[in-house]
């Protein structure tokens, strides 16, 4: 398959000689995060990733647990965070994440066209892997959504060649066995990880999950081309930083890289 | 096509429900469990430690019991396959020896799990005290208030229990919280999975590890019944383990199969198909997909999924489900303990609750034969139960 729109646009700024940092917010979490949004975007981001909160997100530590429960009892739905994404003016991509549940209530097609609609170029779905990816994967190509899938640390040799060969738009790397969450370093699966995933594919591979400072950042691109930042975003949320506050943090993870 | 009861498909499908839906981190464990589970399974060696454990520590086979007088009272014949005699109490232990046996023939040296009522958790920290492992028990912040007494009973044996306050704070939230941890400590940890759930091979491997429930009660009941089978065959269901090892000794007879589920929790009854905790089955869900919170009395049927082999067994037609309301279960609950002497947990109180009300229609015709499984004993319900009792102001146990 030729490469879609996101995965243009990141080895684009790769060639380019940028390190790649995709911000993820949680959709529907306080009034202005549409705001957050534009402000991480006009920060330094490559991608933004926003999550449709999930009543049971299995692969989130306690920080987007919180922020999903808020956002749900926000009263946030697929349906009004896509509404409100139709409205978000940025000029990089931007991906959903949510989990497998989300996606078939709502039939793949229709999920997949609904991405489509609303401008969202990408999706994640982190209890989707590659053996159960069929139904989904088909759906979103025919739409135009770019799947985005994850490999881990453990994921065998085998495994890692057939997803790099199937994701779309990037390899997300998953930086440490373990859920979303912010750690005091970095982990030492990371730079194993980055390795293996830069040995097996051209396509721009992201590094995320562990990952939340500007040194962090840093060092994780030594071995890949960019990082997604997730858990350190959203806990400034949960204190109240902002779409300011936000973008303040964004633009320094944006500097740490491109110190690199 | 699989029969039914049978292997699987080789991706975890009865019909169209199963698989195998995780996070990529956990997907090569489940695949070196079903190899480690089917290499196992089909060594003779593994099968007699297994049953020489449940025998001469687990207190198998335990009996099917005639109810004499619940039988008079209702005008059918009920007879009871005990695994409330089983040591700690319920069916649990069949499943938790079987997978400790396996988590130590894979080198594994610690046990997680989650546990609802306390059933599962306290069996789990039992094989884990047997076996020498270390035991690490999940459990919502509102089932440790419910369940007290299972908490320091897991205590006492060594395990360690973490009450998870995240959602609705009981079993789908301390599902989610084992398998996080299973993600950061797969290496070494065997995730003892307490009932026919999850990703492949657990629906599966639980179910075989039941099998035995099925197997022994077949054989009890053609005895008692002079080499016929039981007209009915009932059993409760929250995740549905008692029932799927039951079913599986009578799938292949005549026998009518009915499962009952929590009326606040009908996942086959009320649910529509969705995904969670690893495998595609019936769920309550709202329109856009969020799970929604089971209510039941009952601590370990409080679950908004069942076993994806219920799915496929209910759509199938082979298994017919029914649902039972806390007030009946309380009934039931009384009654069979002033009848016959035996005090049933709230879970196959359901099971009992659905035959009160059958006896007598067409469902469970006057002169039938039925028997349900008692998969647990009540001793951990009877202070939650004084505490309703004492609430309602309207009965005392004596009725």
């Amino acid at each position: 398959m030729t490469p879609g729109p996101i995965e243009e646009a990141l080895r684009a700024r790769r060639e380019a000689g940028r390190k790649l940092l995709v911000p993820y917010v949680t959709g529907g979490l306080n009034d202005d995060w549409v705001r957050v949004v534009e402000a991480v975007a006009a920060a330094g981001a490559d991608a933004v990733e926003i999550g449709i909160p999930f009543s049971d997100p299995v692969m989130d530590g306690p920080v987007i647990q919180e922020a999903s429960q808020q956002a749900l009892a926000a009263g946030a739905t697929p349906g009004s965070i896509l509404a409100d994404v139709a409205r978000i003016d940025v000029d990089v991509p931007l991906v959903v994440m949510t989990y497998y549940n989300i996606v078939f209530r709502a039939g793949h097609r229709r999920f997949a066209q609904s991405l489509a609609e609303q401008g969202v170029s990408g999706a994640i779905l982190p209890d989707l892997p590659l053996i159960e990816l069929d139904g989904w994967g088909r759906a979103a190509d025919e739409a135009g959504v770019e799947t985005i899938l994850l490999v881990a640390p453990n994921t065998p040799d085998g495994t890692l060649s057939e997803i790099c060969s199937r994701s779309r738009g990037w390899v997300y790397g998953v930086a440490v066995m373990g859920v979303t969450g912010e750690r005091t370093t970095l982990a030492s699966t990371a730079a194993v990880l980055g390795r293996r995933l830069k040995a097996a594919t051209d396509k721009p591979v992201l590094l995320g999950v562990g990952v939340g400072t500007p040194e962090q950042a840093a060092e994780a691109t030594v071995d890949a081309d960019g990082v997604i930042v997730g858990s350190a975003l959203v806990r400034r949320l949960l204190e109240g930083v902002g779409p300011d506050g936000a973008a303040d943090f964004v633009a320094a993870l944006r500097a740490g890289l491109d110190r690199t | 096509m699989t029969s039914l009861m049978g292997q699987p498909t080789s991706d975890g499908r009865f019909g169209e429900f199963g698989g195998r839906f995780l996070p990529e981190s956990l997907i090569p464990a489940c695949a070196e469990l079903e190899t480690a589970f089917t290499e196992a399974w089909a060594d003779a060696a593994f099968h007699d430690e297994y049953e020489s454990v449940l025998r001469d520590y687990g207190g198998r086979p335990t009996p099917v019991t005639e109810c004499r007088n619940l039988s008079a009272q209702l005008g059918i014949r009920v007879l009871l396959k005990r695994e409330d005699l089983a040591h700690t109490g319920s069916h649990k232990i069949n499943n938790v020896i079987g997978q400790a046996l396996l988590a130590r023939r894979m080198g594994k040296t610690r046990l997680i799990a989650e546990t609802g009522a306390g059933q599962h958790g306290v069996a789990t920290a039992t094989a884990a005290a047997l076996l020498g492992f270390e035991c690490r028990i999940y459990m919502g912040a509102v089932d440790v208030v419910r369940q007290a007494l299972n908490v320091f009973r897991m205590e006492l044996l060594g395990a360690e229990v973490v009450p998870v306050s995240s959602g609705s704070r009981t079993l789908k939230d301390a599902i989610n919280e084992t398998l996080r941890e299973w993600v950061a400590t797969v290496g070494a940890t065997h995730y003892c999975l307490g009932s026919v759930m999850g990703p492949h091979p657990y629906p599966w491997m639980v179910r075989e590890f039941q099998r035995i429930v099925g197997t022994e009660a077949h054989g009890q009941c053609r005895e008692l019944l002079d080499g016929a089978d039981p007209d009915v065959v009932v059993a409760c269901v929250g995740g549905g383990s008692n029932a799927a090892g039951t079913f599986a000794g009578f799938v292949d007879t005549d026998a009518r199969l009915v499962g009952v589920e929590p009326a606040g929790g009908a996942a086959i009854g009320r649910g529509i198909p969705g995904v969670v905790h690893g495998s595609k089955s019936y769920l309550l869900q709202d329109e856009h997909g969020q799970v929604l919170e089971a209510h039941s009395l009952s601590a370990g049927l409080d679950y908004p999924g069942v076993g994806p082999e219920h799915a496929h067994l209910a759509a199938s037609g082979r298994v017919t489900y029914h649902a039972a309301g806390d007030a009946e279960v309380l009934d039931a609950f009384s009654l069979l303990a002033r009848t016959e002497g035996i005090i049933p947990a709230l879970e196959p109180a359901h099971a009992l609750a659905w035959v009160i009300r059958a006896a007598g229609t067409d469902d469970l015709p006057a002169g039938c034969t039925v028997m349900v499984t008692l998969s647990g004993r009540g001793d951990k319900d009877v202070a939650q139960v004084a505490a309703m009792f004492e609430q309602s102001g309207l009965l005392s146990p004596r009725g």
